[in-house]
């Protein structure tokens, strides 16, 4: 367990530091919410309307745009070789990277989202859903995200391929999420969506990491 | 599983594709011809007119949308567990035709849609998994064109064709899940088919002629890899010379 925690550390100490584009990240997720505004119009009433699909779009691309650093960099600099002959399964070094993508991606998308509500005149009272989803629907797109950059992996020229792979596999988790919130503005029970995006959650955390660690193996063949 | 190895040779593949092939293609061609016969004379739905007529082409479409992703990810199930190489073929060479399939799924449904529902698309439970399973086809085309050595290409696309084969049951459930515009099963329901005999017997012939030309182009399609896979090895041997 100390190896997992491990893997966890150093990916957020990466991440957080000069070059981990952590923060390019959330800064990437502010910028594009703001588009929206400019692109449709500043009619807040068009706005809070669209604005849960909005904000779950863009969470999206800013978790996909942040997955080739889960792998790429271990593999080019010949950590990944060593992480996969080490004695913790690769399935579990799978997790603990996921895990730390999603706390330098997923937790601030879900932390900075009321303050981009705010912009975007959503219904305050839906914002305790909205965080809620993104917490349950962030981990999904960190796990899923993970199959796709690690059949990437050593592909020349992969993040278009790994966002064309992971996106239709996304759709899911953005589907639940929206309607949760939706839910919540026009005052209906977000519970239903919500255990869906949760067990969306459960299967692709039982799942994913066979798949992205198969897919790992091969490309250190 | 003996038969499963006894295949497994190229060679011995080559020459039983070269003897099945002509006979499945006369198949296709007597099965397309008697169920499009039948089919243009079956009778037109009370309420849709003429437009009730793409059914027959929709459907088995829309059948074999599915099932040839379920092929997919059988073949590299058995590629990935038995290092199948033609289970592999196999996978690679289906995918184009899946999408086909797809495309034409997605436009007959379309010209449907505009006459009876009064518009080409509605985001509906079925016409969006459908549309996910057409992206699908082509991350996994994609990812063959994307890796050069056709080995790892396999087991890479292999990943995806089994994570994919999640939307199948999403696919076939979502009009009983999620009820919209699009209509709940109307031949695999319980209680049996709710249309006449005079509309499912060109139908189910029509499905049968796709199936048969699915596996026609299949094994052609196999054919032509194995050779391409010869010359591809032919010239990297000339070049190390």
């Amino acid at each position: 367990m100390t190896a997992f925690g491990a893997i966890i550390l150093r990916d957020v100490k990466l991440g957080l530091r000069q070059g981990g584009g952590t923060y390019w990240t959330l800064l990437f997720f502010v910028l594009t919410v703001t588009l929206f505004p400019l692109g449709v119009g500043p009619d807040l009433a068009l706005l809070s309307r669209i604005g849960p699909g909005i904000l779950w779009v863009v969470a999206l691309l800013a978790s996909m745009l942040s997955l080739d650093r889960m792998f790429q960099a271990d593999y080019e600099d010949g950590s990944l070789e060593l992480l996969a002959l080490a004695p913790l399964p690769l399935e579990l070094t799978v997790l603990a990277k996921c895990l730390a993508h999603w706390l330098t991606t997923g937790l601030p998308v879900t932390v900075l989202a009321p303050a981009l509500g705010l912009l975007l005149a959503l219904d305050p009272a839906a914002y305790p859903t909205l965080m809620l989803a993104l917490l349950i629907g962030t981990p999904v797109l960190s796990l899923i995200g993970s199959i796709g950059a690690a059949l990437t992996v050593g592909v020349r020229r992969g993040g278009v391929l790994l966002s064309l792979l992971v996106m239709p596999l996304y759709i899911p988790a953005l589907i639940f999420g929206v309607l949760a919130v939706d839910a919540a503005v026009d005052g209906l029970s977000a519970r239903p969506h919500l255990l869906l995006l949760a067990a969306d959650l459960l299967v692709a955390a039982a799942l994913t990491p066979w798949a992205a660690a198969a897919a790992l193996r091969l490309n250190l063949e | 599983m003996a038969n499963l190895h006894w295949l497994a040779n190229p060679g011995r593949f080559l020459r039983i594709a070269k003897a099945v092939s002509p006979v499945l293609a006369g198949l296709t061609v007597v099965l397309l011809a008697v169920g499009l016969a039948l089919s243009l004379q079956a009778p037109v739905d009370a309420v849709q007119g003429t437009p009730s007529k793409v059914l027959f082409m929709h459907v088995p479409s829309a059948w074999m949308s599915m099932f040839i992703w379920g092929v997919m990810a059988v073949a590299s199930a058995v590629a990935l567990i038995w290092k199948h190489p033609v289970a592999d073929i196999a996978a690679k060479v289906s995918a184009p035709l899946g999408a086909g399939f797809t495309a034409a799924t997605l436009l007959t449904g379309s010209l449907w849609g505009k006459p009876t529902w009064g518009t080409f698309w509605v985001w509906d439970a079925r016409l969006t998994a459908e549309l996910i399973l057409l992206f699908l086809y082509i991350g996994y085309i994609a990812i063959w064109q994307a890796i050069e050595d056709p080995q790892r290409a396999g087991k890479a696309a292999a990943i995806l064709a089994l994570v994919g084969s999640v939307n199948l049951p999403i696919i076939h459930f979502s009009v009983d899940w999620w009820n919209t515009l699009h209509q709940p099963a109307s031949i695999l329901r319980d209680g049996g088919a709710s249309i006449d005999a005079s509309m499912l017997i060109p139908l189910l012939l029509l499905a049968a002629g796709f199936q048969a030309f699915y596996f026609t182009l299949l094994l052609w399609r196999m054919e032509a890899e194995i050779a391409g896979r010869k010359i591809r090895q032919l010239r990297l041997l000339s070049a190390q010379a």
